[in-house]
């Protein structure tokens, strides 16, 4: 069965999620953005490009990844199954490859011998230097200094992998200054450069066009859930929002279905030590409406409209806004999007971890909180299925510094979990 | 020059008037920029006051977080201004001082989302009563936000709006035909900077198509960095804007003064 790229209503002809997305950027980009929207709009029904992407994501990525129902996990929260949809078992280790391989065959296709990408804990950053590999592209990755120190790994793969890692340090040193970088970068040589943005934001068509590259998780779920459970929707989907490609990924297949027959999706934000604490990267409940990269979105920024720098335990989550097109979900009620505090996600780590002998990444950690939370209070004949959107190798140095910090207190979730007295010491 | 130029509001007649007084000197009109707050907020004023003693018109920029369009010499000056508290409502209450004491005309370089944090009519009410004359929004296409020129117009300020060397005839006209105050020609695929070199290669056959549409005068920026780079461009176009170029000295304690004297010299045509 070739592959088939998913057609959705939005957003409009003007790149908008109501009144979010858009093109806020230099006017330099926009002819290059139009020129992207041409070769994506011909490229997403062209069987060649389909096939080639179809082969790649089932034989040098590995899917369809399994829905694997977490049998301990479930025991444990004592309400509804929970399953797993396990992107951490795709090549490179999360869902990022989807996206990557397909914009890498895009770049390709439009002659661009040039790749830049931009990211945070560096599995975007990984993806990108492994497609480009993959198809003989040149590739520079933006990656902010704090990263790179939380990161280490990482950094190491994507230069093992041929590409050129450019530290950023300006303004905080993270996400949204290496986005910034990329971006002046794509301003400064547009001519033979292709951005390999990694989540859904941005300026129009990038929301979409990696929504639907990333589609085909919630694609999957369908037809499996289908499988084990005798009917494709599942009660509730769980996943964990930074810019939110993962979430959109497993949620958009489902967003477009008509009210009744929608499963409840719930999307993870970053509480950091906790919305009040201001020290966060929860766009949702701490954020106000504003523009970055791009884009109109729900952002953290104070009443001047400079931008809050974001805090999180995982250097996946630390971006200071969320996708357009989750912020339409938020304001129409389509997905709900909820806190989730760094303490919080390092138990769901440990917790997934003993129980079920996957080590989840600190991104992915903050949907199993709420997942665990949500189906203790469901009746075990429903279905919660948790986006588990990357394995937690390149977190485990940092969660090692975190758990040698806090201090051991009684466990109180699971036999032997660490309870950090506090986090941040 | 256009021939016809027909202000729509005070600040455009403004501006306008500005760019004919040079063209009626020989010149093309001399626009320094300078990041509001920059080097310190004391000092801003001083280095400000110097610049319009050359100045045909000043381009004041509001410090911003995230400015995508700039290069390191006026992100990091932004830095240094937000870290030193100039805010947007200071910047305005800057320039409201400046054009006590200057009949220069004087517009305000802003991304969009410190309009959009103030609310935009909000913004534009504080810009009027600030004596603002003009808007150049270097991360706001013309089609992206039609409120915000319509918001301007009601308050008589002018928008400028940016093309570039990558601009293809279509956006060309709808920028041009979107500028109310004069449309800015970036010179170089690329961001804000001094550059080693001349990057003017492109200049010539951009502004050739902008004029075609526009109903405003052309000035040209970004690159631009001493009187001979002002002269190249002063062939070309209507009026020439240096930046980064007065970031760097006033940084390295240079006088701005000086350096200003010695680029609007290089604007003879």
């Amino acid at each position: 069965m070739a592959l088939s790229l998913p057609t959705y209503p939005q957003p409009d002809e003007r790149g908008r999620y109501g009144r979010f997305g858009g093109r806020y950027v230099p006017e330099t980009l926009i002819p290059a953005l139009d020129e992207l929207q041409q070769a994506y709009h011909t490229a997403r029904t062209d069987p060649a490009f389909l096939n080639e992407l179809d082969r790649l994501l089932r034989d040098f990525v590995g899917r369809p990844s399994s829905l694997y129902l977490a049998e301990r996990l479930t025991e444990h929260a004592g309400g509804a199954k929970i399953y797993l949809k396990r992107e951490d078992q795709n090549y490179t280790g999360a869902h990022k490859i989807n996206n990557c391989l397909a914009q890498a065959l895009l770049a390709k296709r439009m002659g661009k011998q040039r790749v830049i990408a931009e990211t945070g804990a560096g599995q975007h950053g990984v993806a990108s230097a492994t497609a480009a590999a993959l198809l003989g592209l040149d590739c520079v990755v933006y990656m902010g200094a704090e990263d790179i120190r939380r990161q280490a790994l990482n950094v190491f793969r994507m230069k093992l992998l041929g590409a050129e890692v450019r530290e950023v340090t300006s303004g905080t040193s993270t996400l949204k200054d290496a986005t910034n970088e990329a971006i002046r970068d794509w301003v400064t040589n547009v001519r033979d450069t292709f951005y390999i943005l990694g989540s859904v934001v941005g300026p129009h068509p990038y929301p979409a066009m990696v929504r639907d590259f990333q589609s085909i998780i919630g694609e999957e779920v369908k037809v499996q859930h289908q499988a084990l459970e005798g009917r494709e929707v599942p009660d509730v989907i769980v996943a964990c929002v930074g810019g939110g490609s993962n979430a959109i990924g497993i949620f958009a297949p489902f967003a477009y279905l008509p009210e009744h027959e929608r499963p409840l999706m719930i999307g993870t934000e970053a509480a950091g030590e906790g919305v009040e604490s201001g020290r966060h990267a929860a766009s949702v409940a701490g954020g106000r409406i504003g523009v970055l990269h791009g884009a109109m979105m729900y952002l953290l920024n104070d009443d001047e409209g400079q931008i809050v720098p974001p805090h999180s335990i995982s250097a996946g989550l630390d971006y200071p806004g969320i996708g357009p097109e989750h912020c339409l979900y938020a304001e129409t009620g389509v997905a709900q999007y909820v806190p989730v505090t760094d303490a919080q996600a390092l138990d769901a780590l440990q917790l997934l971890t003993r129980l079920e002998g996957i080590i989840p990444a600190l991104e992915s950690a903050h949907a199993i909180h709420a997942a665990v939370e949500i189906a203790g209070r469901m009746p075990p004949e429903q279905t919660v299925v948790v986006n588990l959107s990357g394995r937690g190798d390149k977190d485990v140095a940092e969660v090692m510094r975190l758990l040698d910090l806090a201090q051991t207190a009684p466990a109180q979730d699971a036999p032997g979990v660490i309870r950090p007295q506090e986090v941040h010491a | 020059m256009t021939a016809t130029l027909t202000a729509t509001t005070p600040g455009a007649a403004r501006i306008h008037a500005a760019f004919a007084r040079a063209h009626a000197e020989g010149r093309a009109a001399f626009i320094p920029f300078m990041t509001a707050g920059y080097p310190t907020a004391q000092a801003f004023a001083g280095v400000a006051d110097e610049l319009l003693e050359h100045a045909d018109l000043l381009e004041v920029g509001i410090p911003y977080s995230d400015p995508l369009g700039d290069g390191p010499t006026i992100q990091r000056a932004s830095e240094q201004a937000l870290a030193g508290g100039t805010s947007t409502r200071g910047t305005l209450a800057l320039v409201k001082a400046l054009r006590a004491r200057h009949a220069t005309p004087i517009v305000i370089m802003t991304y969009v989302n410190p309009i959009y944090a103030v609310g935009p009519r909000e913004f534009m009410r504080l810009a009027q009563d600030a004596g603002v004359d003009g808007l150049i929004l270097p991360d706001l296409p013309p089609d992206q936000d039609l409120e915000i020129a319509d918001l301007a117009a009601e308050h008589g300020l002018a928008v400028t709006f940016l093309i570039a060397p990558t601009s293809t005839p279509a956006r060309v006209k709808l920028v041009a035909e979107a500028c109310t105050g004069f449309l800015y020609a970036v010179s170089v695929t690329g961001v804000t900077g001094a550059r080693e070199g001349s990057a003017l290669a492109e200049v010539p056959a951009m502004l050739a198509l902008a004029r075609e549409h526009a109903r405003v005068p052309v000035a040209v920026g970004f690159g631009v960095k001493d009187a001979d780079t002002a002269r190249q461009v002063a062939q070309v176009a209507d009026g020439v804007v240096v930046g980064s170029a007065f970031i760097n000295a006033a940084r390295q304690g240079q006088s701005v003064g000086a350096l200003a004297a010695t680029i609007r010299a290089g604007c003879q045509k």
